[in-house]
């Protein structure tokens, strides 16, 4: 029993001689709690909806009236009011929008003679959640619109909203793809950049390195790039798997391959760049180990893969704002959901490219040449 | 021109410091040995010349370029055996060659032969294509002794090479550095705790003690210079009064230190000063436990300028953490 106490004893004492990964094994369970907590279920809010009047009769008004109390008040969607129904719908392929609500041409005159005045809502069904808030929201709104003052019978009158999806329908699993390609070129840097860079660094093999004529910034780019290519491949193969296992129509389609090589180049670059700063004064081969899953819970949930953002509160918004998984989320959604071109990814692209320069800057400030 | 000049080299760690303003020149061709305890500051020393450490205060010259000022070709012209066993266990034997002399801009027409002609002096030419992993670590050190020497350097830092490896694995480390020397024009600095290493290897050794340089000499100069030709080591039961001014009053005796229970005794005679103690002893009724006479060797130039036992140092000086010198 003494041996045991013995082991005990010492186990506690190691314990209590590494405070750092006390406080992160403690933290790790609460950023968890907290992330997960808010990202799944919030009211989904604040979705942006082009209006298209075609007509432009007083019942019209009326109704983008009250579309606009909703927009004031619950906060739901904000209004865009688009002249041609065309380029509504283009911003919404390509992510600008959420949803288009059109009203026809013959919108007043068919509320005026009772003649089943319909309005449509053409909404953007790759993400569910997004697509049942607004729908449950204007399915209200024309609920609301057909209680008159006066008279309360059902009548011919009525409006109508028709709800168009313009993409086929998006099962869970590939909604969940996109995210999944982050996490696969985000484990590949976290174990090649993080993990083995710095074992590597603790066995002392980086001084192998220094102490040759190789420069600070061809050390620097032989890492970088190395992660890259690593993080490069795995983001491929996980795209080209999860491709067939989610039944992504077209898996194969070349200009959609060759885009999306692209955003995966630019997140592997981002994400590289990013745990090289984190990495670059780290000597101690727990912290990698250590920080990895805050950092996984920390960038993957508020991305938006797994839920719209448009349902988290102001904080989190402000974490995705600024998190560089949101980005290559989007753009992986738009190009294996909504295959769109380069128009719809641009932002996501330009974000990934500063996000590199500033994190590759600040990384090779503090990197030094010496032990 | 020397290939080593030292000038007033200090280097600290916050309150630290753990070298103290040191300066030496080792010549071309000389195999220098710095020796001394862990914690002596040999590391730091060796770190600040091969520029992976930058001096506190005061510099170097390595092939005449300055430490501080000039790294990339200092950085040319030497090779680097740090203390750590830094071969890539994942590679091949070769290919740590190889990626060494890419580091090095060996041009590709010079790295075949290089490398050839290298593992054949390391003796590692039938394990050339075996991961570094399956090695045993006199092998390994070998591996790093050849990729050292990749790029033909001019001055060759070993810091350590020898600490953790068997005493066989040791010598065959020692003659592979000595027929290495022979072939090519090179300068060695080399670290080491083994005294007899130094010994045997160096043609001039400098002794490092708490970042301050103790003694530099050639290691039979060294030796001379000390009092006694001969070391007595003794113990006795029981230990009378005064017993080491008996000691002392012997005949050809230059210097008794007691430790502990032994006696060390410096003689420039040692068979007569054998002689003399037992019959001391047998005179005074004290019982000689137990007796060595030797020739006097680096460890006792060691305690004469250090003021202890170098196995006794070993044990006393904290190893230096090194992430804390990476700091």
């Amino acid at each position: 029993m003494y041996r045991t106490w013995a082991i005990i004893e010492r186990e506690l004492r190691r314990f209590r001689r590494s405070p750092t990964l006390i406080v992160i094994s403690l933290l790790f369970p609460i950023v968890q709690l907290v992330i997960l907590g808010y990202a799944f279920g919030g009211n989904v809010r604040h979705l942006t909806l082009a209006v298209v009047d075609r007509d432009r009769g007083v019942p019209a008004v009326k109704l983008k009236e009250l579309a606009g109390s909703i927009a004031a008040n619950a906060g739901t969607f904000e209004m865009i009011p688009y002249a041609d129904e065309g380029a509504a719908i283009l911003a919404l392929r390509n992510g600008r929008v959420n949803g288009v609500l059109t009203i026809p041409p013959d919108y007043s005159r068919r509320v005026l003679s009772h003649a089943a005045p319909r309005v449509a809502l053409i909404e953007d069904n790759t993400d569910n959640f997004v697509a049942a808030s607004m729908g449950a929201t204007l399915n209200g709104m024309i609920g609301a619109a057909n209680q008159p003052a006066v008279t309360s019978q059902r009548m011919p009158g009525q409006v109508t909203l028709d709800v168009v999806e313009i993409y086929p329908y998006v099962p869970y699993i590939q909604y969940l793809l996109p995210g999944s390609v982050v996490m696969s070129i985000f484990m590949m840097v976290m174990i090649g950049g993080g993990i083995i860079f710095i074992d590597d660094k603790a066995r002392g093999l980086h001084e192998g390195y220094l102490v040759t004529p190789i420069t600070k910034f061809e050390l620097i780019a032989g890492f970088v790039l190395s992660g890259a290519i690593k993080a490069v491949l795995a983001g491929f193969v996980l795209m080209t798997i999860g491709s067939v296992i989610a039944g992504i129509p077209h898996p194969f389609d070349p200009l959609r391959l060759l885009r999306m090589l692209a955003v995966i180049v630019m997140t592997a670059l981002a994400l590289i760049s990013m745990m090289f700063l984190l990495m670059v004064r780290v000597t101690d081969p727990l912290v990698p180990r250590a920080i990895f899953g805050v950092l996984n819970t920390l960038l993957y949930f508020p991305s938006g893969a797994v839920y719209p953002q448009q349902g988290f509160p102001g904080w989190m918004r402000v974490i995705a704002v600024a998190d560089p998984f949101t980005y290559a989320v989007h753009a992986f959604k738009s190009l294996l959901l909504k295959n769109t071109g380069f128009a719809a990814i641009g932002g996501d692209l330009a974000y990934l490219s500063i996000f590199t320069l500033i994190a590759m800057t600040a990384a090779v400030r503090l990197f030094r040449r010496t032990l | 021109m020397d290939a080593i000049d030292v000038r007033q080299i200090v280097k600290s760690f916050g309150d630290f410091t753990a070298v103290k303003g040191i300066s030496f020149t080792v010549g071309e061709g000389e195999i220098f040995g710095l020796l001394g305890p862990n914690g002596a500051g040999k590391s730091t020393l060796i770190r600040m010349l091969v520029t992976l450490l930058p001096p506190t205060a005061g510099t170097a010259l390595v092939g005449g370029f300055d430490i501080v000022t000039h790294q990339d070709q200092v950085r040319r012209l030497i090779g680097v055996i740090p203390q750590a066993m830094t071969s890539d266990t994942e590679l091949s034997v070769e290919e740590n060659l190889l990626i060494f002399a890419k580091l090095y801009g060996v041009p590709r027409e010079k790295r075949k032969r290089l490398i050839d002609d290298l593992l054949a002096a390391v003796e590692l030419t039938q394990w050339r294509d075996k991961q570094v992993r399956q090695l045993s670590g006199g092998m390994r050190r070998r591996v790093e002794i050849a990729r050292g020497l990749v790029h033909e350097p001019k001055i060759f830092f070993l810091d350590e090479p020898t600490t953790g490896l068997d005493p066989v694995s040791r010598v065959a480390v020692w003659e592979m550095l000595r027929k290495i020397k022979a072939e090519r024009d090179l300068t060695i600095l080399i670290t080491t705790h083994y005294m007899d290493e130094a010994d045997k290897l160096c043609d001039r050794i400098a002794i490092v003690d708490h970042g301050e340089l103790k003694a530099l000499d050639t290691p039979g100069r060294l030796k001379a210079a000390i009092p006694g030709k001969n070391v007595l080591e003794a113990s006795f039961a029981p230990v009378p009064e005064g017993w080491t001014a008996t000691l002392q009053a012997l005949p050809s005796v230059e210097g008794v230190t007691p430790h502990d229970n032994i006696f060390r005794i410096a003689s420039g005679n040692g068979p007569a000063t054998t002689m003399a103690l037992m019959s001391a002893a047998a005179q005074a009724n004290v019982t000689v436990q137990s007796l060595s006479v030797q020739s006097t060797t680096l460890d006792d130039v060691f305690v004469h300028y250090t003021g202890r036992a170098l196995r006794d140092a070993l044990h006393d000086a904290p190893r230096l953490d090194i992430s804390h010198m990476r700091r």
